[in-house]
């Protein structure tokens, strides 16, 4: 307990997919996110709840958990906030566990478990209204009684139904403080609980909860040994005696405790039930076509490729309209600045152009996101990973890498935080590995323009939807061979188990989409705001600087004779050329040389590297800048389809060659670009290691392929 | 006695015994599956592998390799009785 007198803090504890980030929303007025599917909370989150009194308390939101035997990362967060043994954190002062109320047996045994914290428990029982749907009557008091008077309270969180209930039991909770009576355990089995408790005692010189004591004696794999310190030898010894009293009462030690908490919950809800017949019905006559054999596959890649089609395809026009509006803002604002070149460079070139470049792309992300969270919220999710688990075990992953890589082609660190529920550590690694090789977002402005400038004009419409098609799938293509090799050589994964639960069908509702669309916008527009406009003015800085006057009066010296408009570029390109960023840019030039990238290029692969999608910006800024007010996107396109190489063996030839292009595609689907993922695998990974690992490959990787791209490309054209 | 590897779809038992010394299995015990349990073997996935099994009101996946020693003793009401010979 810390020495500042906190307030209380009450947990939300219970099986995935049951509603608790909805109660939790419902109760704190936050908006956590849900969807149907186990294991969208990943972490703990917190808010502030009132219990209907004005007392508040700190809610807490945790993932869900079929057991205290924790397997995977985001259920041990739960074993750790419930025991309270992390550094800043309190034990709670109540649980509340939050039920399935259309299957109270499985979901009652993690708060059977539970009662051995010894904590006021309240219980809750949601999704009420599929219970009554489905002819489900439940006595709550009956059930309250039989669980020693704890508060039983029946919710439909999602209709906001019985939430002021929750409140005031939570109040009541906190001050009755009434437990729920724990499993009554055979006499043998309970002498063996005693031994195990002795030995840690004796070892360590304290005495360890109830709850550490028997996951030491019921599970194989357990932690608990370790963090409390109790040594290999002796605890081992201890502990086999202790199982050997266990085999004696009749049971199997790692059987034992299931085998019990149901016996005792199915005597306990025996009358608590009434009707209630097919549960399953409904979803399975639904499952008969969406995992039918052959129309199972054919519907998912039908799903795929809408979901895809609609991202390129519907997004385009309301993309137009965001780049025609950035153009007239530009023409709009660069005559207020008239007089003020340097001013008016920055503001229109810099600041406009490079964020609004940026901005254009919002409708693709909220159309990712609209099939995303459909998909999630509809239960089709789980089947997705069903249908794909096969394809996955080849490579050593298993179907629940299914959702990382997917929400992997919005942004990988999302993609990355879900892999948390998966279970092997090592599978995990190598999901997470490969999840920033998925065509994210960010990568999309880049193959767009280079679409637009280049391959639509000069191979077609046809052709320009295939190479996007194509780009997308580079990063698979090598994202496969990657984690084959990561699990089957490096990391050596086990063959994964693949234990999902396939939840029931529901209509996806509105609210929870749409707020999910909004969140992911939200967070894409505060980027724009801050780490894109950042970069773009340190860019743009970068290539206005220095800005040596004696510069421009050579050129116009010497220029006799020749059109203003081309002095003018003269005079531009040699600006840019002796800034800062073209200097840096021109002694980096030979690396990427063999990958036919110019100096102006090679400045925007380095500065992307924060940010991939600053590319764009980038390319806009060292080609255009200091035209002002005609520098829009099309202009940009034609200035670059008029570059030309000004010196070494490719003089006279254009830059933006069908090699270089493609070249350049292929380097941004491959390399490591982009700061936060990193951060992200760093954090996820539990170190720097892997993090550095996946930035050398990425970027070693799609060096070299950017090469054998632009080498072979050349040879061939 | 049939390993669940070896069930048909939509057919059905009671459960025998499993390997509670296998992660896979403390898991399944956890959701409820513990012997005497009915069981049924709703469908395989489209290529095969894994399996979406039925056990106390809810639908739960499990590969094919941890289906082996899994063991049903198949209800003899079940629409195929016949299980598919060994390959
Ligand atoms: N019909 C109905 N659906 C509900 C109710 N409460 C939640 N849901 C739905 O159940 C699904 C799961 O809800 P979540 O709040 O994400 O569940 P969770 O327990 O936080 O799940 P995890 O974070 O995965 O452990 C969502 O699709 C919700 O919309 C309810 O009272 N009635
Ligand atoms: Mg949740």
């Amino acid at each position: 307990m810390s020495a500042a007198e906190p307030g209380l803090t009450v947990a939300l504890v219970g099986n995935p997919n049951t509603g608790k980030s909805t109660l939790f929303n419902a109760l704190t007025g936050l908006r956590q996110r849900v969807g149907n599917y186990p294991g969208v909370t990943v972490a703990r989150k917190s808010g502030q709840c009132d219990c209907g009194d004005g007392t508040k308390v700190e809610l807490i939101d945790l993932p869900g958990l079929y057991s205290l035997s924790a397997a995977s990362p985001d259920e041990q967060v739960v074993i750790d906030a419930l025991s309270g043994h992390l550094a800043d954190d309190r034990r709670p002062d109540a649980v509340v566990v939050v039920i399935d109320a259309t299957n109270l047996l499985r979901n009652l045994f993690l708060a059977s478990q539970l009662s051995e914290l010894n904590l006021p428990v309240v219980l809750v029982l949601n999704q009420a209204d599929v219970a009554a749907e489905q002819g489900l009557k439940i006595n709550t008091e009956l059930l309250s009684r039989r669980l020693g008077g704890i508060p039983v309270v029946l919710t439909s969180a999602w209709k906001g139904e019985g939430i002021s209930a929750v409140r005031r039991a939570i109040g009541e909770a906190l001050r009755a403080r009434v437990r729920m009576p724990a499993v009554e355990w055979p006499p043998l089995v309970e002498e063996a609980l005693a031994d195990v408790a002795a030995g840690v005692a004796a070892d360590i010189g304290r005495a360890p909860g109830r709850a550490d004591v028997e996951r030491l004696l019921f599970d194989s794999t357990t932690s608990v040994g370790q963090r409390l310190g109790w040594a290999a030898p002796r605890r081992d010894v201890v502990i086999r005696a202790a199982r050997d009293k266990v085999r004696r009462a009749g049971y199997n030690p790692l059987a034992a405790e299931p085998l019990i908490h149901y016996e005792r919950l199915r005597k306990l809800l025996e009358g608590v039930v009434q009707g209630g017949g097919n549960r399953t019905g409904g979803s399975a006559a639904v499952d008969q076509v969406l995992l039918h054999r052959v129309l199972g596959p054919v519907v998912f890649a039908g799903i795929m490729l809408g979901m895809f089609a609609a991202v390129f395809w519907l997004a385009k026009f309301p993309m137009q309209w965001i780049s025609g509006g950035v153009d007239a803002l530009k023409l709009g604002v660069a005559p207020l600045l008239d007089g003020m070149p340097m001013l008016q460079s920055l503001v229109t070139d810099g600041m406009i152009g490079g964020v609004g470049a940026f901005l254009a792309f919002l409708p693709q992300i909220l159309i990712l996101f609209l099939f995303v969270s459909i998909l999630e919220d509809s239960g089709y999710m789980a089947r997705a990973a069903f249908i794909m688990d096969r394809l996955f075990s080849w490579c050593g992953l298993n179907g629940k890498s299914f959702v990382p890589l997917l929400s992997g082609f919005a942004c990988a660190i999302p993609g990355i935080l879900s892999t948390r529920t998966i279970e092997d550590p090592k599978a995990r690694l190598a999901t997470a590995f490969a999840v920033p090789f998925m065509s994210c977002s960010a990568r999309f402005p880049v193959y767009a323009l280079m679409c637009a400038a280049f391959i639509g004009p000069l191979y077609g419409p046809g052709w320009e939807s295939v190479v996007m098609v194509g780009m997308h799938c580079v990063g698979l293509l090598f994202a496969v061979p990657t984690a084959f090799v990561l699990t089957r050589f490096v990391l050596k994964v086990k063959p994964q188990p693949f234990v999902l639960e396939l939840p029931r069908y529901q209509m996806p509702k509105p609210r929870d989409v749409l707020w999910r669309m909004w969140q992911n916008a939200a967070e894409f527009v505060s980027r724009a705001g801050t780490v894109i406009f950042a970069i773009t003015i340190i860019v743009w800085a970068l290539s206005y600087f220095p800005r040596d006057p004696a510069v421009e009066q050579r050129i116009r010296a010497t220029a006799v004779g020749v059109a203003p408009a081309v002095v003018d570029a003269q005079v531009q390109s040699a600006y840019v050329e002796q800034s800062w960023m073209g200097r840096f840019g021109k002694s980096v030039q030979p690396i990427f040389d063999p990958c036919g990238f110019d100096w102006k290029i090679t400045v925007g692969v380095l500065a992307s590297f924060p940010a991939r999608e600053v590319i764009v910006s980038t390319l806009g800024v060292t080609y255009s800048v200091g035209e002002g007010a005609e520098a829009d996107s099309k202009h940009l396109q034609q200035v670059m389809r008029d570059a030309k190489w000004t010196e070494g063996p490719r003089v006279g030839t254009p830059i933006f060659s069908l090699a270089a292009i493609l070249a350049l595609m292929v380097f941004f689907a491959l390399c490591s670009q982009c700061g936060p993922t990193v951060a992200t695998l760093a954090q996820e990974t539990g170190g720097w290691k892997w993090a550095a690992i996946s930035f050398v490959y990425m970027t070693a990787l799609a060096w070299l392929m950017a090469v054998a791209v632009y080498q072979g490309v050349s040879r061939l054209a | 006695m049939t390993p669940l590897s070896q069930l048909l779809p939509g057919q059905y038992g009671k459960l025998t015994s499993l390997n509670p010394e296998r992660s896979v299995d403390q898991r399944l015990m956890a959701l409820g599956l513990l012997p005497g349990m009915v069981l049924k073997l709703v469908r395989k996935a489209p290529l095969g592998d894994p399996l979406a099994i039925e056990f106390a009101g809810q639908v739960v996946s499990l590969r094919l390799t941890e289906a082996q020693t899994i063991i049903i003793d198949v209800a003899a009401d079940c629409p195929i009785q016949r299980p598919r010979p060994q390959a």
